[in-house]
């Protein structure tokens, strides 16, 4: 696909009713926003991260997609930072009629998803969809989504998606997947909706050449990263869950709880953290109510509370809880780990806490159980 | 045992107060009926369950069905007043509205533990748990050993439903034993730490199985204890408390480890959290 015409990719999903999102600068820091016109898409940026940094630079090669990931993408499009589940009103006869809830949601399109991010989408329909009790708000959002996937070719200080084995590349989970070479982009469609979209673009076929750059690229992109996490063998205790749970009493934990603010950005930022409080919000005239949930922290105060007293009083506990929740137990419950690899939690941590670099400490030396 | 909402979880229902109890200076308990009668009719637990209380314009808190589930006319919950929520339930008088969403969670393993010896150890608070199972278990004696029930409290006055314990007591096969860390006049019972019973009750380890609820210090020295005495940690069971929003396995709160106690538990075998339980903050 030439360049020229990822605003036509763009228009096609805004004539087909997609609302389109993509990327917007918006306070120094790309964001994704709903898009107002199909070709004002920025160009020629890149993301220099490092812990506790992000600022936008020129990228010398003028691409589209040169950036790596800013602050948010997908999670906030099917999990809503906040929003009504049920209300109750009082009837004319003072008697309460509770109701749900549920938003018309139209048709979505995310432009330029990472494949980190798509990796945590499948993490929180894992969560979300489970069987049986399938969340009806996320649900609606969820089927009405549409992704333009992007590999990654100039990864962050702060990635690590080859390590935990999600990215750079897009592999699935998307309906269209672009890489982006001097020449144009490599498109591949991931669904019957992405390639019925690309049928109306009258692309012409990738060259073998341009098919083996977009490869290369991806392996480039894979190797230039630095951080990492320990894969599943690569530990000599065994598998990194197992480790980080033989050390829920290593003195690292003390230490880092010196160093967090317990502000919980690790959190907001986090494409796979699901936690969430339910809270009510009264009318003023005393004859309704409104059901909310909106995104909580495990850093906070009152995410431990237990009439009256609280589970993880401290930062050290609440830490370990996120830590140990991520990397370990998230496998007891998902089949694998809730990293991706994205490092958003490194970048956007006020204190410039790396999270590959706490894994490190606590998986050296001996246990502390 | 574990039993699917036999109503819809995700709203509440409108429910009705019918009785009120106030069974200490803090403790009160509320009998609940469902306001649509299909739904009263429909409605199935299993000891060791909870509902989602709803108070209007204040929010919900969990709270352990204390009710027997053979009584298909009301629901019952022994509540302390100690939150918003709570302080707010308790002033509430038969024929105000409350909204209910559950059960919840799994219960006792009632059906495993038939033909066993019992023993029913709980701390703190009036244990509603565990109080119900004896309930359960005293309708349906025939299918069960012998029933020891333990009981610690921090003051001698925390004891509630003091003559149903004076009347266990006189029950055949069933032994009472309760201690106050702090006695006061006319206490009948131990005084000192609710641990230093366990030498007294009489049950056969090898076919007796355990249910404990309370302060989770407690139930550490409590398992210890049976765990001496023979008892296999694989009938020793337990029913843990976290912040629960949802119920559902879905806000995130109460996660011990893997497991969302709301969904997972609250019961659990000892042998599923002993190694998190030995952790502050967990």
């Amino acid at each position: 696909m030439p360049v020229a015409q990822l605003d036509t990719l763009v228009a096609t999903l805004m004539a087909q009713a997609y609302e389109c999102h993509g990327p917007v600068v918006e306070n120094g820091a790309i964001v994704m926003r709903e898009l107002a016109v199909p070709d004002g898409l920025p160009r020629g940026l890149q993301a220099e991260q490092a812990p506790g940094h992000y600022r936008l630079t020129r990228d010398p090669l003028n691409r589209y997609f040169a950036w790596a990931n800013g602050p948010q993408a997908i999670k906030p499009q099917v999990f809503a930072p906040k929003e009504s589940m049920w209300r109750v009103e009082r009837d004319a006869a003072g008697a309460l009629q509770f109701a749900a809830v549920l938003p018309e949601i139209p048709k979505q399109a995310i432009i330029g998803v990472r494949a980190c991010d798509l990796a945590a989408l499948a993490l929180q329909d894992a969560h979300f969809l489970r069987d049986g009790r399938r969340d009806a708000h996320y649900a609606q959002r969820r089927e009405q989504l549409f992704l333009v996937a992007v590999q990654c070719a100039v990864p962050a200080s702060t990635c690590f998606c080859a390590s935990t084995g999600d990215g750079p590349t897009p592999t699935t989970g998307y309906d269209i997947s672009l890489a982006e070479l001097a020449e144009g982009f490599v498109v591949v469609a991931g669904s019957d909706k992405g390639a019925a979209v690309l049928g109306a673009l009258n692309l012409s076929r990738a060259t073998p050449q341009q098919i083996d750059a977009a490869q290369q690229q991806g392996q480039a992109a894979a190797a230039s990263q630095t951080r990492s996490l320990p894969g599943r063998l690569s530990l000599s205790g065994g598998n990194l869950r197992d480790v980080l749970m033989s050390q829920l009493e290593h003195p690292r934990w003390d230490d880092v709880a010196t160093r967090c603010l317990a502000c919980g950005n690790c959190t907001a930022v986090c494409p796979t953290c699901f936690c969430h409080a339910e809270m009510d919000v009264p009318s003023l005239d005393g004859q309704a109510s409104e059901h909310e949930r909106k995104w909580d922290s495990c850093f906070g105060e009152s995410h431990g509370h237990l009439h009256g007293t609280n589970v993880r009083p401290d930062i050290r506990g609440r830490y370990r809880q996120w830590l140990t929740h991520k990397l370990a137990t998230w496998n007891d419950q998902f089949g694998r780990s809730g990293c991706v690899g994205c490092g958003r939690c490194i970048a956007w941590c006020p204190v410039g806490i790396d999270l590959t670099e706490e894994v490190a400490a606590l998986t050296t030396g001996e246990a502390h159980t | 045992m574990t039993a699917k909402p036999a109503i819809d979880a995700g709203v509440p229902h409108a429910a009705t107060v019918v009785a009120r109890t106030q069974e200490s200076p803090s403790i009160f308990t509320l009998q609940l009926r469902l306001d649509d009668a299909a739904a009263q009719a429909a409605y199935r637990f299993a000891p060791g369950q909870f509902n989602m209380l709803y108070l209007y314009g204040v929010g919900e808190v969990p709270i352990s069905i204390m009710s027997d589930p053979g009584d298909q006319g009301s629901i019952g919950h022994t509540i302390r007043a100690i939150g918003r929520v709570t302080q707010g339930l308790s002033s509430l008088q038969p024929g105000d509205q409350v909204g209910l969403r559950g059960p919840f969670g799994r219960g006792w393993p009632l059906q495993e533990i038939g033909g066993h010896d019992l023993v029913l150890v709980t701390g703190g608070l009036g244990c509603a748990p565990v109080v119900s199972v004896i309930h359960y278990v005293l309708r349906r004696r025939e299918r069960f050993g012998k029933l020891v029930i333990i009981q610690g409290v921090k003051h001698a006055e925390d004891l509630i439903w003091r003559e149903q314990y004076d009347h266990w007591a006189t029950l055949p096969d069933t032994q009472v034993l309760v201690a106050a860390n702090e006695g006061g006049a006319l206490w009948p019972w131990h005084v000192g730490r609710v641990t230093e019973l366990f030498s007294m009750a009489r049950f056969n380890p090898e076919r007796a199985a355990a249910m404990m609820c309370g302060p989770e210090g407690m139930m550490r020295a409590a398992a210890e204890s049976l765990l001496q005495r023979g008892l296999p940690e694989s009938r020793l069971f337990l029913s843990m408390e976290r912040n629960m929003q949802c119920a559902v396995g879905r806000c995130g709160h109460c996660q011990l480890g893997g497991s969302f106690v709301c969904r997972d538990g609250p019961v659990f075998s000892w042998g599923q959290v002993k190694s998190l339980l030995a952790h502050r903050g967990f």
